[in-house]
């Protein structure tokens, strides 16, 4: 399995009072395997794409990263998870202002020592942004910037790839057709697709749905 | 990862070019200032140095007067006793080209004395001993001091020829003893006798000593330079100090700015696995580039500032303390270093905040620009009451300690104290206005200036402390100007100054004169060598022209009557501090001197100590006291004929007759020479502070987009924000400036009452110069105002696509 969650909870404070926001979620995603996420705003779906991400920690259960459990890892270990195995697509994009889109997409697998030149020139190909290599982040549209956020992503052939609302700022048309490129990536470098949504129609073109509500899976 | 983490570090500052350059300039400009002032001071000091380690050389082991003063005879039957000794004449030779302190000695025992004749910049010694020796003998000096003699002096008695040495410190003479007693007038007296033999002194030989006469080491018998000039290089550095913390409020603000622009980037980068240590880490290293970078230019500037101002420095400590400063700077290590040091040493503190923060950034989700700008003003508070703190701790530490060093902490504890509290003044006027304001747009206006607080608290607080400190040291400096030609009033009271050739020929000055009907002021003094250091003793006439104009600080009743009747004396009020003297106190001097205190006068400029007794009580002790200088009082209008006469009479040259309005003049001209350091470092400082308000507007300007937007999309014009922007910061400039007003007067309080009394001696009364105050308050407006010009002209053109931005941009 790329990804385990065991009865994981988390819980948050808010106004002096602790609640659980996520409580013994249980789930397993294989490799190739693509999983929707659903929920209402504020029902935890961030927070648990986070703890799969080793971004956060989580108070109770275990989570395995390609069957190593994050609770061991210290915060150095974690940081070398996320630079080798775990990409993320955020829902503001987190691209950097004052790279241009080449240096952009470059970004995480150069951290990750996986650079690879062709590998990004397709990816940039196939995203529609080989015009755009040498444009600034303010020079692009919402949705390029987000492309170029999913390019970063996969530009490190993750074994785990987490997405918060990826096609969030995209018209539906468009949204589905970064969605179908992404699933045709993932599987392409055999990774797991994570991805969190407030659309079921986005959701039901991946392999499996679940959906959170009051911090438990259903 | 590191290569990566760092290019993408560095990447924002290739995009933010204008932020770098502040960044760069403000430090650049702080290390400037510093290293400057620190070069100027490890000149000085050097000098000082140079000159204290010629004369440690020259006077070994020495006999010296204690109680009377040494004279020719004391040493000719030492001789006769078997004393090797070698006789050495010391003094200020006045003359009219730059007064020196020279040095006599006898070429031929002094050969035996190390370092005492020193070699020719030609080289050898036989040349310069044998134009010691030739009548009517040569003067050895540094080349410096040379070039404005020229190549000869013509002292009356004939061509002194001038020889180059670098080996004599700048400002000092090494001449033939003889001819030292003709230029000192100080007939058949000594300053010391040099030991020439290094054997113990047993007591069968010390009772040869006559009463008067006693074995004294160089640090006993000398004033170290060093020591007097310690104060003003301690100024120096405060001001450097005060123009490096004021550069440093741009480099922190920009340092702010870019890592607050940052924080997304350092979040992407740590979810992106780079850990967080590491990146502490390069971001050090980013700064550390920075920082080298800036203290290179920064040294580089300083080092031409120094060249600037080093000529300044020096007309100051020869005025002020008789110090002589070489002009030529040299590259020395300590000032390089220190430079360098400050430079790292400010980035760290400036970053300090932002690391902090930074370390305190979670990785996920972070509060806004905005909402952290709310909660800096919250902290105000906090700040003000540390700043209350210092100046308590100051304000104790002044009345505990006193003296220079409290002083010192006094002024820091003030500085820094007022500026932490300046935010909080600043919220609660803006509160203020916006509560009373009437109209959506006028309220707007004062909540828009207090959203900016925040931004530009940095930059106000060094514009306060730039202004406060020119209000402070120009009105420090304008009543010292102010006392200063009062008391110039007070003591060239005479209309002509008249400088004899010989004492024969200043009796017969005197004589001739007197017969003309014209009032004649003897100007004879003697000067007493004493264990605190030489004390120069005038003896004056009973006459109108003192007793009603003598700048007299305290006196006893009928002073002037007593001081006639050779009952006491009057002493300067540096030699009265210096030695802690009182009225009725009595002064240590030799039998025969008259040492009651009776009063204690202003005496501005000079740094040895000075007395005035009767010209009687004067020419009992001092029998051959100079007889060659004369103040002439007479109408003024028949000072011109008065001097066609006694140049054609007395065959003087017009260099000996000197009228009163030039002597004036001369010495406002020294005068204001003095201060143009102080000038040059207080119109930098507050350039850095323009400069400082100038990029806090530019960097800003941009984040201001969504608190413009908004009212733009209300129906707002972009003219009327542009004007309102202007009008905000000139608001901004003018509170901060109205805040600095009170602190200035404080400030100049404090350097005049207590910070000049121990640097140079004497208490100054402090005046108020309103119109000066209104300039730099309207000089600081008009900083503002280019400072705002701009960003207020980027507002308005800038185009409707980029404020809708502000809509677009908001999930």
């Amino acid at each position: 399995m790329v990804l385990k969650l065991k009865e994981v909870t988390k819980v948050i404070a808010q106004s002096d009072l602790e609640r659980p926001i996520l409580d013994q979620v249980s789930l397993s995603l294989a490799a190739g395997e693509s999983l929707a996420l659903t929920g209402e705003s504020g029902s935890g779906k961030s927070t648990l794409l986070h703890l799969a991400g080793a971004l956060d920690v989580f108070d109770s259960g275990e989570i395995y990263l390609d069957d190593q459990p994050l609770s061991d890892l210290s915060e150095a270990a974690r940081a070398e998870l996320r630079r080798t195995s775990v990409s993320v697509v955020f829902q503001q994009f987190n691209i950097i202002p004052s790279l241009d889109v080449a240096a952009n997409i470059a970004l995480h697998a150069r951290l990750g020592n996986r650079h690879d030149a062709e590998w990004e020139a397709y990816l940039a190909e196939r995203l529609g942004l080989s015009d755009l290599l040498h444009r600034f982040p303010e020079q692009l549209s919402g949705g390029q910037q987000q492309r170029v956020a999913i390019a970063r992503a996969l530009a490190l052939r993750p074994k785990l790839l987490l997405a918060d609302e990826p096609t969030g700022s995209l018209d539906e048309e468009t949204g589905q057709a970064v969605l179908a490129l992404m699933l045709e990536l993932i599987r392409e470098t055999h990774s797991a697709l994570f991805l969190v949504t407030h659309s079921p129609t986005i959701a039901s073109g991946l392999d499996r749905q679940l959906h959170l509500q009051g911090g438990r899976l259903r | 990862m590191s290569r990566t983490v760092l290019s993408a570090l560095f990447s924002y500052w290739r995009r933010h070019l204008f932020q770098l350059g502040a960044l760069i300039i403000g430090l650049a400009l702080a290390t400037a200032l510093w290293a400057a002032v620190q070069a100027v001071n490890a000149q000085a000091r050097a000098s000082y140095a140079k000159a204290e380690s010629y004369l440690a050389q020259a006077e070994q082991r020495s006999l010296s007067a204690t109680t009377a003063p040494m004279r020719v005879a004391d040493y000719v039957r030492l001789k006769r006793l078997g004393w090797k000794l070698s006789p050495v004449l010391q003094g200020r030779w006045r003359n009219s080209i730059q007064n020196l302190d020279i040095i006599g000695i006898d070429p031929l025992t002094s050969l035996q004395v190390p370092g005492q004749t020193p070699p020719s910049s030609a080289g050898g010694e036989t040349p310069l001993l044998l134009a010691l020796l030739q009548p009517p003998g040569g003067m050895i000096m540094h080349p410096e001091t040379a070039g404005m003699f020229g190549s000869g002096y013509d002292a009356g008695f004939g061509h002194l020829q001038i020889i180059r040495s670098e080996a004599v410190p700048v400002g000092l003479a090494v001449v033939d003893i003889s001819l030292a007693s003709r230029l000192l007038g100080s007939a058949e007296q000594l300053t010391r006798l040099v030991l020439l033999e290094d054997v113990p002194l047993d007591r069968e030989k010390l009772v040869q000593l006559p009463a008067h006469i006693q074995l004294a080491s160089m640090a006993e018998a000398q004033v170290d330079p060093g020591s007097l000039t310690e104060s003003f290089h301690l100024n120096l550095t405060a001001f450097g100090f005060l123009s490096f913390a004021v550069g440093l409020f741009i480099v922190q603000g920009m340092i702010t700015l870019a890592m607050e622009q940052r924080r997304n980037m350092f979040r992407t980068l740590r979810c992106l696995g780079v850990p967080f240590v590491s990146l502490l880490g390069l971001l050090a290293v980013e700064m550390g580039v920075i920082a080298f970078i800036s203290a290179s230019i920064g040294l580089i500037i300083g080092h031409f500032i120094a060249i600037a101002l080093l000529p300044g420095v020096s007309i100051t400590l020869a005025s002020l303390y008789g110090a002589q400063v070489e002009h030529g700077l040299s590259l020395r290590a300590n000032w390089i270093l220190s430079g360098l040091a400050m430079s790292f040493l400010g980035t760290a503190l400036a970053s300090a905040q932002s690391f902090y923060s930074l370390w305190k950034l979670p990785i996920l989700l972070a509060p806004s620009t905005q909402a952290r700008g709310q909660q800096l003003a919250g902290r105000y508070g906090a700040w003000a009451l540390a700043g209350l703190a210092l100046l308590a701790a100051g304000s104790i530490a002044l009345m505990t300690y006193g003296g220079l060093l409290g002083g010192f902490v006094f002024l820091g504890g003030l500085m820094l104290g007022a500026a932490l509290m300046l935010p909080f003044c600043l919220w609660q006027v803006l509160h203020l206005g916006q509560s009373l304001a009437r109209g959506a747009l006028a309220q707007w206006l004062w909540a828009d200036a207090r959203a900016q607080l925040p931004g530009l608290s940095l930059a106000l607080m060094a514009l306060m402390l730039a202004l406060a400190t020119n209000i402070g040291v120009g009105t420090m400096v304008s009543s010292f100007r102010l006392t200063f030609s009062d008391w110039m009033d007070q003591r060239l009271s005479a209309e002509l100054y008249v400088t004899a050739q010989d004492d024969d020929q200043g009796a017969a000055l005197q004589i001739w004169l007197e017969g003309q009907g014209h009032r004649v002021l003897p100007i004879r003094s003697h000067e007493l060598q004493r264990q605190s250091g030489p004390l120069r003793i005038y003896g004056v006439r009973d006459d109108a022209t003192y007793r009603e104009n003598w700048p007299m600080l305290e006196a006893r009743d009928a002073v002037w009557d007593k001081i006639a009747m050779g009952a006491g004396l009057l002493v300067s009020e540096q030699l009265a501090r210096r030695e802690n003297l009182r009225l009725g106190d009595h002064l240590p001097l030799p039998d025969g001197w008259p040492g009651e205190i009776l009063g204690i006068y202003s005496d501005y400029g000079n740094p040895q100590g000075q007395a005035i007794t009767s010209l009687a009580k004067l020419l009992d002790n001092a029998p051959g006291a100079p007889n060659r200088r004369f103040g002439i009082r007479l109408p003024v209008e028949e000072v011109p004929d008065l001097i066609n006469v006694l140049m054609q009479e007395f065959d003087l040259k017009r260099e000996n007759l000197v009228q009163q309005s030039l002597v004036k003049s001369r010495s406002m001209a020294v005068f204001n020479q003095t201060f143009l350091v102080t000038d040059a470092l207080k119109l930098l400082t507050l350039g850095v502070a323009s400069f400082a308000i100038f990029t806090s507007l530019v960097s800003l300007w941009s984040q201001r987009l969504p608190q413009l937007g908004p009212v733009w999309a209300m129906g707002v014009s972009r003219r009327v924000l542009a004007l309102l922007d202007i009008l905000r910061s000139l608001l901004m400039a003018a509170l901060t400036a109205l805040l600095a007003l009170p602190l200035g007067l404080i400030l100049s309080w404090a350097l005049l009452d207590v910070i000049n009394t121990e640097a140079f001696g004497w208490r100054l009364p402090m005046y108020m110069f309103p119109f000066d105050w209104l300039r730099l308050v309207l000089l600081s407006l008009l900083a503002a105002f280019v400072a705002a010009l701009i960003p207020a002209w980027h507002l308005f053109r800038l185009h409707p696509h980029e404020l809708l931005k502000v809509f677009s941009s908001e999930r």
